[in-house]
C-alpha cells in the first residue's frame, strides 16, 4: 500500500468519533499544560500517562491511548505561548525565546496580535513537520529494517552521546545522570541470565539487619515487603516522581507563587485582523517550520534548541535585526513554528528506530511499550494499524489545536490566573493517584515521591534529568543489544567500531555501527578538545553553559 | 552552594561503589559463586555477564562524581562559584510544608483512603499553604476527589484504596453500589454540577 492510501486510511481511523474525541481532550489538556508556568509537555504527558492506561482497556483501538498523549504533546506546544506573552514567563523551556518578543509586543498592547501569530505559526510548523514525517518516517523505517544489534546500540551510543556533546549542561553531571539512569533500568530479574540484580535488601541483607536488630521479618517495618525492587524500576515511576513532584516543588520554590499578568484586550475582529497581519511573520514562520523538525530530529536537541536557534536565524537574516527583541511579529513566528515542528520531528527517530528525539518522546516511547508495542522500524511493518491513524491524528491535532487556541484564549487567560495554590496540591494528587493506578502498589508511589525529592535535589545543583529519563526508557534495549552483540563478537569490541569486523564469516564490511560509534566518540570528546585548545591558548577554563 | 555540590557528589560517589560492589554479587540462593565473576565481558563464551553492564556504568558514576568534585574544589561549575545558599530559609520552609504534607498524603492513604486522604491534603495545601477562603478550601477539597473516584472507581473500574476496613464496609461500599446503579449520563451530570459548583464559588471568592 502506498503512503497516500495508508495515510487516508489513517485518518478516517483517527477521525472515529472516540479518536477525535481524545484529540480534542488532549489537546485542551495540553493547552492547559503548556499554558501554566513551569509546567511543560513532558509533565503533562508523564503525570497523564497511566491515564491512558484505561483508555487503552476502555477501547480496542491501539492508537486511541498515543493519540491522546499526541494531542497533550502538540497541545502543550501551543500553550506555552500563552504565558510566555502574557506573564513574561515561559509556559515550558520550550517556549522560552517566544518572550523575547513576545512578553514586548504584548506590554506594547499588542498581545492578541502575538497569542495568534504565535497559534497560526505553529499551527504551519506543525503541518509542515507533519508532512515530512509522513513522507521521511516509512522510508526510515524500511532502512532500518536491515539494522542488527551492533547498530541499534551504536545509535543508543549516539543518542547519549548527543546530550553530553551538545545538550549544553555540565558534561560529568550529563554523564552521571545519563550513567543512573542505565544503571537504575537494570535493576530487577535479568532478562537474559534470569538472576536477579541489585536487589537492595535482598534475603542475605535482611538476614543480616534482622540478626543485628534482633527482631524477625514481622515486627520491622518494610522487611514483610520481600522482593520490592525485583520488580524492577518502573519507567513511570521516575518519570512521574521527576516531573510530577520534582518539577513541581522546584518552580513553587522558583516562582514563589507569584506571577504578574499583561492584561489582554480579545476580540473576534481583533483576532481576525491578527490572522491577516500574519503576512508580517512569513519569514520566521518559514525558518522555524524548516529548522525546527530537522533540528527535532536530532536526540538531546529537540524543541528548545530548535525555537531558539530558528530565532537566531531569523534575527541573522532579518533586514532589521535591531526590531527583535523591541516586539517583531517574526521573533514569535520563528519559535512557536519551530517548537511545533520539533515536536513532530522527535517523534521520526522515536517510532522509526525507537530512539526518542527528546523527554517527552522518551515519556511516549515507554507509553507504547507499556500498551504491548514494540517501538522500532518494524513498527510500520507489523502495526500499520497503529502508525497510520496515529500519523493521521498529527494532521487533526494540529487542525483542532489551533482552532481552540484561537477560540478560547479568554478561557486560558482566566486559568493563568489560577492561584498556584490551588493547581499544585491537583497536580501532586494526579502524579500519586496516576502512579497508584498504574501498578496497583503503594511500594511504587513512596519510590516515585522518593524520586522527585531526589530530582528537586539535583535540580538545585543543576543536574540535568532528562538524560536520565532517556536513559531508563533505553536502558534495557541498550544492555540487551551490547550484550548480544559482544556475544557475537565473542567479547571483541571492535563489532562496534570497525567496519572490517568479521560478524558472519563471510569478509563482508559493516559501515552503519563505526560510523554511527565513531560520532558518538567525537561528540562525547569534542567538548574535552575545546577545553583542552582554550587551555593551550591561555584562556581560562570551561565553564559549563547553562541552559 | 559550593558545599552541597561538594557532599552531594561525595554520597553520590559512594552509592555508586556501593552499587559497584552490588553488581558483583550472585544470587543469594548460590552459596559457591564468587564474588565479581559475573562482571566478565565474555564468561565461558556465552557473552557479558549479568554484572558487567552495572558494574561499568556504576564506574561511569564514580568517575563523574569525582569530576564533579574535582570541578567543585576549581569552581568551575556554576554552582560551586555560586555565593547562593543551596537552600534560602523559603526553600527550606517550603520543602519542609509540601514535602510533609505529601508524607503525610501517603500515610493517610492506607489508613482512611486514597479519596479522603486528596481531601485532607487539598485542604490543608490550601487553607495552610494557599490561605484561601475556607469555602472555596472546603468545596475543592470535595470536588477534586469525588471527580477522581468516580473517573476511577465507578467509571472506569480501578479502585484506589479504601483504607481501614470500617471505612471500606460503612462507606465505600454503599456508596459505590449507588453509583455503579447508575447511568452513564447521570455520573456526567455529577461532573458537570459539581464543577459548575466549583467554578462559581472560584469565581467568587477568587474575585473578592
Amino acid at each position: 500500500m502506498d503512503i497516500y492510501a495508508s495515510l487516508m486510511d489513517g485518518l478516517w481511523i483517527a477521525l472515529q468519533p472516540h479518536n477525535l474525541a481524545l484529540a480534542v481532550i488532549g489537546v485542551i489538556v495540553g493547552l492547559f499544560v503548556g499554558a501554566l508556568p513551569g509546567l511543560g509537555s513532558v509533565n503533562g504527558v508523564a503525570i497523564l500517562l497511566p491515564f491512558t492506561f484505561v483508555i487503552n482497556e476502555a477501547t480496542s483501538d491501539p492508537a486511541a491511548p498515543m493519540i491522546f498523549l499526541a494531542a497533550i504533546y502538540y497541545g502543550a506546544m501551543y500553550g506555552g505561548a500563552i504565558s510566555s506573552i502574557t506573564l513574561g514567563i515561559p509556559g515550558a523551556s520550550t517556549a522560552v525565546a517566544t518572550t523575547f518578543d513576545g512578553r514586548p509586543m504584548a506590554l506594547k498592547g499588542n498581545a492578541d496580535r502575538a497569542l495568534v501569530t504565535a497559534a497560526v505559526a505553529s499551527f504551519i510548523g506543525g503541518t509542515v513537520a507533519t508532512l515530512f514525517f509522513t513522507g521521511f518516517a516509512p522510508v526510515l523505517s524500511s532502512v532500518a529494517l536491515d539494522f542488527g544489534n551492533p547498530e541499534i546500540f551504536a545509535l543508543m551510543l549516539l543518542a547519549f552521546a548527543t546530550f553530553v556533546g551538545l545538550g549544553g549542561d555540565d558534561i560529568p553531571k550529563t554523564m552521571f545522570s545519563i550513567f543512573f539512569g542505565l544503571l537504575l533500568a537494570t535493576v530487577g530479574f535479568d532478562t537474559i541470565s534470569g538472576e536477579p540484580r541489585l536487589i537492595f535488601l535482598n534475603e542475605r541483607e535482611q538476614t543480616a539487619i534482622l540478626e543485628a536488630v534482633g527482631g524477625n521479618s514481622d515486627s520491622v517495618p518494610f522487611f514483610n515487603s520481600v522482593g520490592w525492587f525485583s520488580r524492577g524500576i518502573q519507567f513511570l515511576v521516575l518519570a512521574i516522581g521527576v516531573y510530577g513532584i520534582g518539577e513541581m516543588i522546584w518552580t513553587i520554590n522558583a516562582s514563589r507563587y507569584k506571577v504578574t499578568m499583561t492584561e489582554t484586550t480579545i476580540s473576534a475582529g481583533r483576532i481576525w485582523r491578527a490572522i491577516i497581519g500574519m503576512k508580517d511573520a512569513w519569514k520566521g514562520t518559514t525558518i522555524g517550520s524548516l529548522l525546527g523538525f530537522f533540528v527535532g530530529i536530532l536526540p538531546a536537541a529537540g524543541a528548545t534548541p530548535g525555537s531558539l536557534m530558528s530565532y537566531g536565524v531569523a534575527k541573522m537574516t532579518s533586514r532589521d535585526p535591531k526590531s527583535y527583541g523591541q516586539g517583531n511579529p517574526d521573533g514569535v513566528a520563528a519559535p512557536e513554528a519551530a517548537n511545533n515542528s520539533a515536536s513532530t520531528g522527535a517523534m521520526l527517530p522515536m517510532m522509526t528506530l525507537g530512539i526518542p528525539g527528546s523527554p517527552t518522546t522518551a515519556v511516549l516511547l515507554a507509553g507504547m511499550v507499556i500498551w504491548g508495542l514494540e517501538p522500532g522500524p518494524r513498527l510500520f511493518e507489523d502495526r500499520p494499524e497503529f502508525v497510520w491513524p496515529l500519523i493521521g491524528s498529527f494532521y487533526i491535532s494540529n487542525i483542532v489545536a489551533v482552532l481552540v487556541n484561537l477560540a478560547f484564549i479568554p478561557l486560558f487567560l482566566w486559568v493563568l490566573r489560577m492561584p498556584f495554590t490551588i493547581l499544585a496540591p491537583v497536580i501532586f494528587t494526579l502524579s500519586i493517584i496516576g502512579t497508584y493506578a498504574a501498578y496497583d502498589n503503594m511500594y511504587d508511589v513512596w519510590l516515585m515521591v522518593l524520586f522527585g525529592f531526589g530530582a528537586y535535589l539535583l535540580r538545585i545543583l543543576d543536574y540535568p534529568l532528562a538524560p536520565a529519563v532517556l536513559a531508563v526508557v533505553l536502558g534495557t534495549t541498550a544492555e540487551e543489544k551490547m550484550r548480544q552483540s559482544l556475544l557475537l563478537s565473542d567479547g571483541d569490541f571492535a563489532i562496534f567500531y570497525s567496519p572490517f569486523f568479521d560478524r558472519d564469516g563471510k569478509g563482508q564490511e559493516w559501515w552503519i555501527a563505526p560510523i554511527t560509534t565513531w560520532i558518538a566518540v567525537i561528540l562525547i570528546a569534542l567538548p574535552i578538545i575545546l577545553w583542552a585548545v582554550r587551555k593551550m591558548r591561555g584562556g581560562s577554563p570551561a565553564t559549563t553553559e547553562q541552559p | 552552594m559550593r558545599r552541597a555540590e561538594f557532599v552531594t557528589a561525595f554520597l553520590l560517589g559512594l552509592l555508586s561503589l556501593y552499587l559497584m560492589w552490588k553488581s558483583g554479587e550472585g544470587p543469594s540462593w548460590d552459596t559457591e559463586y564468587v564474588h565479581w565473576s559475573n562482571t566478565g565481558v565474555n564468561i565461558d563464551g556465552s557473552g557479558p555477564g549479568k554484572g558487567f553492564f552495572p558494574f561499568y556504568l556504576s564506574l561511569g558514576m564514580l568517575v563523574s562524581c569525582i569530576w564533579i568534585i574535582v570541578n567543585a574544589i576549581r569552581r568551575t561549575s556554576p554552582p560551586s562559584q555560586s555565593d547562593e545558599p543551596f537552600m534560602d530559609g523559603y526553600a527550606k520552609k517550603m520543602l519542609l510544608l509540601v514535602g510533609g504534607g505529601l508524607i503525610g498524603f501517603l500515610i493517610l492513604i492506607d489508613l482512611i483512603s486514597m479519596y479522603a486522604a486528596i481531601a485532607v491534603f487539598m485542604l490543608y495545601y490550601m487553607l495552610i499553604l494557599g490561605r484561601h477562603p475556607l469555602i472555596l478550601s472546603l468545596v475543592t477539597s470535595f470536588v477534586v476527589p469525588f471527580w477522581l473516584y468516580l473517573f476511577f472507581d465507578i467509571v472506569m473500574t480501578k479502585t484506589q484504596p479504601k483504607g481501614l476496613r470500617i471505612i471500606e464496609t460503612a462507606f465505600y461500599n454503599p456508596v459505590g453500589s449507588f453509583f455503579r446503579d447508575q447511568s452513564l449520563l447521570v455520573i456526567a451530570m455529577c461532573f458537570l454540577v459539581t464543577g459548575a459548583i466549583l467554578a462559581l464559588t472560584a469565581r467568587r471568592t477568587i474575585k473578592s
